[in-house]
């Protein structure tokens, strides 16, 4: 993502530098996700948590706030909550508790959201992104998701509950962000790992993630200033857009000279259309949500026992993979990163290596064939599980490789047949008759036919030009229709010009 | 038998009906009709399910005619509170703001009654929200004591304790959070007893503050007491706040009165604390009797005891008025208009909706839980709480269980204190330090005030958690005392049965 142009400013790094007063200005951004558990139910009831749906068909009494139901958590939220947690490797409180945070809203059944306060049951941890910036997590805390009102209906609110009480995770990160790019890098490494571990599909679209921005300038080497908050930002292209945004206007309401626009503590919305932020309330108007501890659930025991349990069981996060395959398999930097972007790449590269036990053929052929066939149309398929191949056929076909039944240019033909189809590839290579011909006998008589049409060139080849062999080969290759194996159809046409290597 | 069923137990009846000797509907029929002859005056039922009573006693018969007559309240009529869940059921919890409102599900201890064979004959009046002392804080109707119709029935299970009173129910559920079964069961002169915290399921039951709030049965026997108890108990995965235990399970001991080595502490600040001296008299006639059985009495200071009040004020309130956020006239209940915006609408309808008592606690929680104040109210009230806790702790490692007045007064006259909350609230005085500790406690009627009055006196038993079984039978001894008072209201051969 390239910095945007913005009239008055000149940027370097990450420094704004005012053409007016020629002042150096840094922001200072802080950012609060909210990330859905991919749980089957909801977070205190057994309402299943699907997208979409009818209006209000994935309630019950409890989620529509009938007087009399009690919450009762969810184990699956917290399991996964605490993944979430020592993915980013985060401490888990072996005590926390919920809270009610008081506030009348439509879409709030309650009107009170059952969140947790002073004692999240996560604190710490942090992500290094993949430039090497470090980026600190304050807390994450678990929560409940409010029901949605839909307001375009004529005068009419209308309130659809089936999102009231969907588990969230809610992760604040300290204020270490300077800029748009390092925000968006930080969510999409957020969002990796969280897919990672399973603890969230953080789908943007489907509202799985949505982020919170806190943000401040001050030039270089000055104090802190008012941080402004902007809320509810549901893509990445808004959280940067909105960024972008607000630092040249919170320098030019400082620049001004004029109190009325110095930027003061308040919640700004970003507005899509305009590109632009405006107030959504200042401090003065903002509510007294009266937290007190909720008193129908008891305080989480996350035992030691029960974290360690979890910890044993999370995959082998990206970072520790890409290190890993670069110092045991010997991969490069490039691969090993392609390789560890989403989970089930991972898994599917390390069963063909380990099937295979070729770890770098594996890999080439996951990077160049497997992965590219994702993007193509042709193959219909958004990811590595739903492709019909499957490690132990890719290992397979790298076998045969090796053995030299089947050429390179046969084994891609394979392989994409393969990602069509499914079939193994033993199956294919006689199928679409790509066995190379090992047959010694058959290959001389290849050579001696192309040798007869070309004595030329084989004269070049005797006259020191080895190179021209390749010529030779082509012929023969064409000859045998791509079946014959390269290797051995040089050593015969060398011997036969009677030239050694 | 002398007037059957209005002079059995509940166990008997539940024997009478399962042996054959009595049809359930027979017996339903038998109550409801002297409901019908009663409570015109009394107002025990806010609203009565005669079909749905005779419906279920008529299905009881017909299980008892297929041999299927099971259950420990087989055929027993039941009253319910008005804040509890039975699926298509009114639950107004006393309120204009939920009046008609239908519970879309069933309590777990009410379905647990249903299983036992129970026969809930409609919902009993009460203090709107379940705030308040006397039953005068209803939206509808105010329930009388049938001993003297002049006074109130106490509160805010009113119409429960008066129903069992007055024999419109052989047994009855109210919801206790600071005295509210005990203390009607006082005045009325029958048993109510609050559960440890946890020991009963509060899915269902329509929250007032939720880490006081208990479901407490009334009943004129203690076998009784321990029957429903042992029916509504037990763990409920529904409720995350219920205990992870079995069933209740009664003692039952050898020599029924005999007390010999139980050490009673007898609690001072409850006698000191302004107790009507009728009141100190009749429950230390009690305790004289308890000691003739055996046991040892021992007078016990409870040091936090004045902080009581105002700690559960503090607490109970913050609770309230959170869990009575949700009465907004958005998605059920009454709703009143407001200008067309949401906030108009809520506020509104929450103005129309609720009465003054619980108005004044909305507002009172809210204050005490607000930026800038909820250390000195809320945090602070919590601190307390923990100190009457220890008190409770500390008292009994030098005693058995605790014994003192109910309330400090025998019941007050209609009107007499409704302009006055501070004396409303301090006639909880002796019933809240337990429910502040989580603490089962028993209210057994005591006597009579010796004056011409004659009204109900309770003492109260307080017993560590889980000592239900030895406060009962303690309770059970003082019955089979010779000068036992009389727990039936209404002369039985006066009722409206046949």
């Amino acid at each position: 993502m390239s910095a945007r142009q913005v009239s008055g400013f000149r940027r370097e790094g990450n420094e704004w530098i005012s053409e007016a007063t020629g002042t150096r200005w840094v922001a200072v951004i802080g950012l609060e996700v909210h990330a859905q558990l991919s749980t089957r139910t909801k977070l205190f009831c057994a309402c299943e948590v699907t997208f979409g749906g009818e209006p209000n068909s994935r309630t019950c009494p409890l989620c529509t706030g009938q007087p009399g139901t009690l919450p009762v958590l969810n184990g699956e939220a917290l399991e996964l909550a605490v993944r979430a947690a020592l993915a980013v490797g985060a401490t888990v409180a072996t005590e926390s508790k919920f809270d009610r945070k008081n506030y009348f809203y439509c879409d709030l059944p309650k009107n009170y959201q059952i969140t947790q306060y002073d004692q999240p049951y996560c604190s710490g941890g942090g992500l290094t992104l993949p430039s090497g910036k470090q980026v600190r997590l304050n807390r994450i805390h678990m929560e409940e998701d409010a029901g949605k009102s839909v307001h375009d209906q004529g005068d009419a609110t209308l309130v659809d509950l089936n999102r009231a009480g969907i588990p969230l995770i809610e992760s604040v990160t300290e204020a270490d962000l300077t800029s748009a790019e390092e925000a968006v890098e930080y969510l999409t490494a957020l969002r990796e790992i969280l897919i990672y571990v399973g603890a969230s599909r953080a789908d943007m679209e489907k509202g799985e993630m949505r982020c919170d921005v806190n943000i401040s300038v001050h030039p270089i080497g000055e104090p802190w200033r008012t941080k402004v908050e902007i809320k509810n930002l549901n893509s990445f292209a808004n959280v940067s857009g909105a960024i972008e945004h607000e630092i040249p206007r919170q320098i030019a309401g400082w620049e001004s000279g004029d109190p009325a626009r110095e930027p003061v503590q308040e919640t700004r919305l970003f507005d899509v259309e305009r590109g632009a932020t405006r107030t959504m309330r200042k401090k003065e108007g903002e509510a007294d949500y009266r937290y007190f501890p909720e008193p129908d659930l008891p305080p989480i025991d996350a035992s030691e026992r029960f974290v360690e349990e979890l910890r044993t069981r999370l995959p082998e996060l990206p970072a520790a993979r890409r290190e890993r395959y670069q110092r045991e398999l010997g991969l490069s930097a490039y691969d090993a990163g392609v390789l560890t972007a989403a989970r089930e790449v991972a898994d599917f590269f390390e069963a063909t290596a380990r099937l295979s036990k070729e770890p770098k053929e594996a890999a080439n052929w996951i990077s160049n064939e497997v992965l590219r066939s994702l993007s193509d149309d042709e193959y219909a398929a958004n990811s590595i599980d739903e492709l019909p191949i499957r490690p132990f056929d890719l290992a397979e076909l790298i076998g045969l490789l090796r053995e030299g039944t089947l050429s390179t240019s046969g084994a891609r033909q394979v392989v994409r047949e393969m990602l069509k189809s499914g079939k193994a590839a033993g199956e294919l290579v006689i199928e679409l008759g790509l066995q190379q011909v090992q047959d010694d006998s058959q290959l001389e008589a290849w050579c001696d036919e192309v040798l007869a049409a070309k004595p030329e060139i084989a004269d070049q080849v005797r006259e020191g030009k080895t190179k021209a062999v390749g010529a030779l080969m082509g012929a023969v290759m064409q000859a045998s229709k791509g079946t014959a194996n390269p290797q051995k159809v040089r050593e015969i046409l060398l011997r036969k010009i009677g030239v050694e290597e | 038998m002398t007037n059957p069923p209005f002079d059995l137990t509940a166990c008997a009846l539940a024997e009478a009906v399962r042996s054959g000797e009595l049809g359930a509907l027979e017996t339903t029929d038998a109550y409801l009709a002297r409901i019908e002859a009663h409570d015109g005056a009394l107002h025990a039922f806010h609203s009565v399910d005669a079909d749905g009573a005779r419906k279920r006693a008529r299905e009881l018969d017909d299980a008892r005619a297929r041999g299927e007559a099971h259950g420990a309240l087989f055929g027993v009529p039941i009253a319910l509170k008005d804040n509890m869940c039975l699926a298509g059921q009114e639950a107004s919890c006393g309120s204009r703001i939920l009046a008609g409102y239908r519970a879309p599900y069933t309590a777990t201890f009410v379905q647990r009654l249903l299983d036992a064979g129970a026969v809930p004959l409609g919902m009993t009046s009460m203090d709107e929200f379940a705030m308040g002392s006397s039953g005068e804080n209803s939206a509808h109707e105010v329930s009388r004591n049938p001993w003297d119709p002049t006074r109130t029935a106490g509160g805010s299970s009113s119409g429960s304790a008066v129903a069992v009173a007055a024999d419109l129910a052989p047994i009855a559920l109210g919801s206790d959070t600071g005295g509210s079964v005990r203390q009607p069961a006082s005045f009325c002169g029958v048993y109510g007893l609050k559960p440890t915290y946890g020991r009963v399921s509060r899915y269902g039951l329509i929250a007032f503050g939720s880490s006081l709030d208990q479901v407490s049965p009334f009943a004129h026997d203690v076998r009784d007491l321990e029957r429903v108890l042992q029916v509504i108990s037990g763990h409920d995965e529904r409720d995350s706040t219920s205990l992870p235990i079995e069933p209740f399970e009664p003692e039952r001991p050898a020599e029924l009165q005999s007390l010999v080595g139980l050490r009673i502490g007898v609690a001072k600040p409850y006698f000191d604390a302004g107790a009507d001296p009728r009141v100190r008299e009749v429950c230390e006639a009690r305790l004289e009797v308890l000691r003739s059985y055996g046991a040892e009495l021992v007078e016990i200071d409870l040091p936090h005891t004045a902080y009581a009040i105002p700690t559960y004020y503090v607490v109970a309130t913050a609770e309230a008025s959170s869990n009575l956020g949700r009465y907004d006239g958005s998605l059920y209940g009454a709703r009143t208009g407001g200008d067309g915006s949401l906030q108009s609408m809520f506020a509104a309808t929450r103005d129309a909706g609720f009465g003054e008592e619980v108005k004044r606690r909305i507002l009172l929680g809210t204050y005490v839980l607000s930026a800038g104040y909820k250390d000195a109210w809320y945090n602070q009230a919590l601190k307390v709480r923990t100190l009457i806790r220890r008190d409770f702790e500390a008292a009994f490692e030098a005693v058995d269980l605790i014994a003192g007045p109910t309330s400090p007064t025998p019941p007050f006259a209609l009107g007499e204190r409704a302009g006055d909350a501070i004396a409303m609230y301090n006639s909880d005085l002796c019933t809240v330090p337990a429910s502040l500790a989580g603490l089962p406690a028993l209210s057994v009627p005591a006597g009579f005030t010796a004056d011409a009055s004659r009204l109900p006196i309770g003492l109260q038993l307080i017993g560590p958690a889980l000592s239900e079984g030895r406060l009962l039978r303690v309770a059970a001894a003082l019955a089979a005392a010779p000068d036992a008072p009389p727990t039936h209201a209404l002369d039985a051969s006066a009722g409206g049965a046949a």
